[in-house]
């Protein structure tokens, strides 16, 4: 009975609903909305900024690396700190069109490099399930705010798992679309060959509600497609009898390696369980290999990289963002402003990126990665010759402890051991809420499917979704 | 040891960041352990693939080559640090 909680914890589409039957005003959310984010933001600090909204409409929040025509967006970045985009990235324009309005930009790793949150500039957001524990990163606001009811829903961006991992971390729902999907006309670019946006939604119907809103084709993205866009409503009627599931055993097998953690038993024993669920409703699950598993992240920390040092060269203290004053040449002003504008990980992925760009080095390990990359997209393409998706955990841990990762980079990166080669792939993922462990930190279920099969995780993430609890669980903040 | 401090400061130098003593130290020390992780990629076999730089199939997506609207001079200096008569106004070059 969905009148009986207050509307902030309702999903979008139950809010949707009662304003078609004239039962509440958006007005009604928007205080809701209001009461709770007083009541609760301090604790969270999902948010780097609300917007002082005149025109009315469905309350969005928005990862601050989207760019919003007119109102501050900083990728948490003190290079960006007084940037004000002269335009509306594709996704926030079908937003207005379709009745949103962003209600505020969350807090998120700086440029999203990072699985924390820690990286932002500002300050870092904590878990609504556990204040000493990280929302996951980069897209952690997102998460964040959603999890604690401050957002109906919320939008993000995946280079490498920031929708999914931090969906995991915070017990929501988080889809990283096909590459291609969705227009990145207006997100600021970190990898522009891994990037996509995606929604962070409290369940799965809200996600493919969400998702049939931003995608399309864009002519001011070279790399959006021109495909037609699926009914991803309709895709969660069917039930899911007789689909094919592969279950890949590297994904499973992952062991602690020194310092480095290896995947959790209870994680492990939360996902086998949902691999039992889906089987009791009627799926056919086998046993798979993505053998090149174990090069993804090194494969995605020498391409991500790249890419990012290349995108971020635009800020150098000329056309927007922070300049150095102490400068009397140029190339010194270039530095300055680098230097005083960048935390330490844009410092050192700019630094690593450009490093296996460099002479003499390109070829040992760029080229190689690119090859690399190949072969991993292509267990993929092997996989889904006979399987319609693909599950696994979406992490190897729970949330960790603010700090727990934050000296250690290489520890940081392995977080995101299960969710980079959907990107590598190009392929859609999404994380669905499967458990939580002892200490009551959520657990997430990864399902991944073809490119441009969307319906197909919609399809499989709701018929699990319907027949647990897990999306039902709220913290206690 | 793959990466030296020079070759830090070298490659920073590239990509025009200036780093302090300390972050020279800290920098060095991670990279060394993340390209030590980036070795195993020398255990895969690449002698049958080509690289792949993205993943769709299209390559030079063009459009018609007319005239659009597009922001005007002072939306696109709104944002500048020092602008002068219409233009980004950058320190000095050339000594």
């Amino acid at each position: 009975m969905p009148a009986e909680k207050p509307l902030y914890a309702l999903t979008g589409l139950e809010l949707l609903d009662l304003i078609k039957q004239k039962k509440i005003g958006i007005a009604d959310i928007l205080e809701s909305q209001s009461l709770r984010t007083k009541a609760v933001e301090g604790k969270v600090k999902a948010f780097a900024r609300f917007t002082d909204n005149t025109a009315s409409g469905i309350p969005i929040a928005v990862k601050d690396n989207i760019c919003i025509q007119g109102q501050l967006t900083t990728c948490a970045s003190k290079i960006l700190e007084n940037f004000i985009p002269p335009y509306d990235a594709t996704v926030i324009q079908r937003l207005k069109k379709s009745g949103f309005v962003i209600q505020g930009q969350t807090n998120m790793d700086e440029f999203a490099f990072g699985s924390s949150c820690e990286n932002s500039a500002f300050f870092p957001t904590r878990n609504p399930w556990n204040p000493d524990c990280v929302p996951g990163g980069s897209s952690g606001g997102s998460a964040a705010a959603v999890a604690a009811d401050e957002a109906v829903w919320a939008l993000g961006s995946d280079t490498g798992g920031s929708i999914r991992q931090p969906a995991s971390f915070c017990g929501v729902v988080g889809l990283k679309p096909t590459y291609g999907r969705v227009s990145r006309y207006g997100l600021i670019a970190f990898a522009s060959s891994l990037d996509q946006i995606g929604p962070l939604t409290k369940d799965v119907r809200d996600n493919a509600y969400l998702t049939g809103i931003i995608s399309g084709y864009d002519p001011n993205d070279s790399t959006s497609l021109n495909l037609p866009v699926g009914d991803y409503q309709k895709s969660l009627e069917k039930d899911i009898k007789g689909i094919k599931i592969g279950v890949p055993k590297e994904y499973f097998s992952l062991s602690g390696d020194g310092e480095l953690e290896g995947l959790d038993r209870e994680v492990k024993e939360a996902v086998e369980e949902a691999i039992a669920q889906l089987r009791k409703l009627g799926a056919v699950v086998s046993e798979v290999s993505l053998p090149h598993t174990e090069y993804a992240v090194g494969v995605y920390y020498i391409v991500a990289t790249a890419e990012a040092s290349s995108n971020l060269a635009r800020f150098d203290g000329v056309q927007y963002g922070l300049r150095a004053r102490n400068a009397d040449n140029l190339i010194t002003m270039y530095k300055k402003t680098r230097q005083a504008g960048f935390g330490p990980e844009a410092k050192r992925r700019i630094i690593l990126g450009t490093y296996v760009l460099s002479h003499g080095y390109y070829e040992a390990y760029y080229l190689r990665a690119l090859k690399v990359r190949a072969l991993i997209a292509r267990d993929f393409t092997e996989v889904f010759k006979e399987y319609d998706c693909i599950v696994t955990p979406t992490s190897p841990t729970t949330a960790f402890r603010l700090g727990e990762k934050l000296e250690n980079p290489l520890a940081m990166y392995l977080s995101d051991v299960y969710t980079i080669s959907a990107n590598l792939a190009g392929v859609p993922a999404i994380s669905v809420p499967c458990g939580s462990n002892k200490a009551g930190l959520p657990i997430g279920l990864q399902i991944t499917a073809k490119a441009f099969d969307e319906e197909t995780l919609f399809r499989v993430a709701y018929n699990y979704e319907q027949a647990t609890p897990w999306h039902k669980l709220k913290p206690k903040i | 040891m793959i990466i030296s401090k020079d070759d830090v400061q070298k490659v920073a130098n590239l990509a025009r960041i200036e780093l302090n003593q300390e972050e020279l130290n800290l920098f060095s020390g991670q990279l060394e352990s993340v390209l030590e992780f980036i070795e195993k990629l020398k255990k895969a076999d690449i002698s049958s693939v080509q690289p792949m730089s993205h993943v769709l199939d299209i390559q030079n997506v063009l459009r018609a080559d007319v005239p659009r609207e597009s922001l005007s001079n002072a939306q696109v200096l709104k944002n500048a640090p020092e602008s002068l008569k219409g233009h980004f106004r950058v320190p000095k070059v050339i000594e």
